[in-house]
């Protein structure tokens, strides 16, 4: 599937690996195989660091939408959550922790998080996202298209063809969980939500140290 | 207190820097006296000698080793100096810091230090965010080695996953299927090997007799069975470093590695073609087959060609048909 790649127009295997465990880790084994039978994919599943016809993304969250019965938002906003709060997904919990100390902090650090990002996964292009203090305690954030923003347009860089919002509103709820913190968000539109913090330390926060765990 | 740095425009007059200020910036810093006294440290280091607040009072005015043990240069009076630094704490010598030494006026220094190997100390001595400076690129640096370590541990096992699908494809180009004995680009391969090594070996082709039978009358279940029951044979009848290889049909070659004993390489070929003209039985009916043999014995060091041993143990299969089937003719190898 590596011509996809050399189009432009690629998705990253990232993306599809990160939805196959998520319906396999949630839902079992056995739900993610009919997924995948119904759509025909290959016995293996996707592997994360080769890339796809970016019409799968969508494909694979809608047919396990109508399998379930639940909307493709819920199911991404589920997924978010997963991604930050599941025991397997424990390193993406620690890399957004480096974000900051406070819940406040984590939420500037998204500005950042797709330049990190690219850091390490050079042609995994994530939408921009701009995060706005609306008063001390409210917040909103933008989210763009892959590649747009400050950072130089990556060209021929495998778009991420999910809708990424619904993602980040589950996302960030777990985040505020671990932080401690009691949130309320709200998603305006397709692109943009606003997080009103309602308590900074509803919780103790979840334990975080830099050194990671042996 | 406040450290004066030195202009490097005469013209400028001198800042003042509050060392609060320093502390925060610096967090890895030691300030001292011209006598050699400690007289400030950032707030990492304060942490990590005094423990507390008041024991890291009570450093304040002490000589620099008994904080410090100094690694480079070799002591103060060349420190006084100014340059590279590297240097451990006295009481915790596991994470050496290295740095530089900047004079200042009146004889006093100021060491600007880091560590040298950060994963290791973030992770002894539980250092957090607070322990690095604003601008400093630490935190950055070990998220970077996290999220690279997830990137490579990814790549690893897709590395892993091609690496066993690839053995497994390559165990089937070699593989006849029904039998799951070689086939015959195997036995070209492992031939090839005998024939260049100075070891002698024994090639054994076998043909079944009235396997064309077998298959007209009971039908191709029964001819599938009977040369799974031939694999089974050559495999109980041989060692487990033998090659066997069904070359399609109903032909088959045994190589006997290492077999240098003409007699011996005998008594292996007509055990088996003993055992082959006993019936198979398949639901219920007989199998009636049996086998011929030519078998031909490369001497050490001859090396041989891999086509010349074929069409000899073909010649010597033929003599064994010509004289009634269901025995092995042996012959000797033909340089």
């Amino acid at each position: 599937m590596s011509g996809f790649g050399k189009r432009g127009r690629a998705v990253h295997g990232l993306i599809l690996r990160a939805i196959q465990c998520f319906l396999r880790d949630i839902w079992g084994a056995a739900f993610w195989q009919a997924v995948a039978d119904d759509l025909r994919l290959p016995a293996q599943g996707f592997e994360a660091m080769l890339t796809y016809d970016p019409a799968l993304g969508p494909a694979v969250l809608d047919r396990a939408a109508a399998r379930l019965n639940r909307s493709r938002d819920s199911l991404l906003e589920d997924m978010g959550t997963y991604l930050v709060s599941h025991p397997r997904r424990d390193g993406v919990r620690r890399l957004l922790r480096f974000g900051g100390a406070g819940f406040a902090d984590f939420l500037h650090s998204l500005d950042h998080l797709p330049g990190r990002v690219r850091l390490a996964v050079p042609d995994l292009a994530l939408p921009s996202l701009r995060v706005q203090a609306l008063a001390p305690d409210s917040f909103r954030l933008t989210v763009g298209t892959p590649g747009d923003g400050l950072a130089a347009p990556v060209l021929a860089a495998p778009v991420l063809a999910v809708p990424v919002t619904m993602v980040l509103v589950g996302l960030i709820r777990a985040m505020a969980d671990d932080h401690g913190a009691l949130v309320l968000i709200e998603a305006e539109g397709d692109t943009s939500l606003r997080i009103d913090v309602l308590d900074g330390q509803h919780a103790s926060a979840r334990d975080f140290r830099l050194a990671a765990p042996a | 207190m406040s450290v004066a740095f030195p202009p490097s425009d005469p013209a400028v007059p001198r800042s003042l820097v509050p060392m609060s200020v320093l502390d925060r910036l610096t967090p890895l810093h030691v300030a001292l006296t011209a006598e050699g006294r400690i007289s400030g440290l950032g707030l990492t280091l304060r942490r990590l000698i005094g423990g507390d607040a008041a024991a890291a009072g009570s450093i304040a005015g002490l000589p620099f080793d008994t904080g410090f043990t100094l690694r480079r240069p070799a002591d103060l009076a060349l420190l006084a100096l100014g340059g590279p630094v590297e240097l451990t704490l006295r009481d915790d010598p596991r994470h050496p810091m290295r740095g530089l030494a900047l004079p200042l006026p009146g004889g006093a220094l100021f060491l600007a230090l880091a560590f040298v190997d950060l994963p290791a100390a973030v992770r002894d001595l539980d250092l957090t965010e607070a322990d690095f400076g604003p601008t400093d690129h630490t935190v950055d640096l070990l998220w970077l080695i996290e999220a690279n370590a997830a990137v490579s541990g990814e790549l690893r096992s897709l590395n892993r996953r091609l690496q066993g699908a690839q053995a497994m494809a390559q165990e089937q180009a070699l593989t006849d299927p029904l039998t799951g004995l070689r086939n015959r680009r195997a036995l070209e391969g492992a031939l090839a090997d005998h024939c260049a090594g100075a070891e002698g070996f024994a090639l054994l082709q076998l043909d079944l007799d009235r396997f064309k039978q077998v298959n007209d009358t009971l039908g191709h279940a029964a001819g599938d069975h009977v040369l799974i029951e031939v694999a089974r044979v050559l495999t109980q009848e041989t060692r487990a470093g033998d090659t066997l290889a069904r070359l399609g049909g109903d032909e088959f070659v045994v190589l006997l590695s290492g077999m240098a004993d003409a007699t011996r390489a005998m008594q292996v070929a007509d055990r088996i073609t003993r055992r082959l003209s006993r019936p198979i039985p398949f639901e219920g009916q007989a199998c009636r087959i049996g086998a011929s043999g030519g078998l031909i014995l490369a001497p050490a060091r001859a090396f041989p060609a891999p086509e010349a041993i074929l069409r000899q143990a073909d010649a010597a299969l033929y003599a064994a048909k010509r004289a009634g089937r269901g025995r092995t003719v042996a012959q000797d190898w033909q340089a």
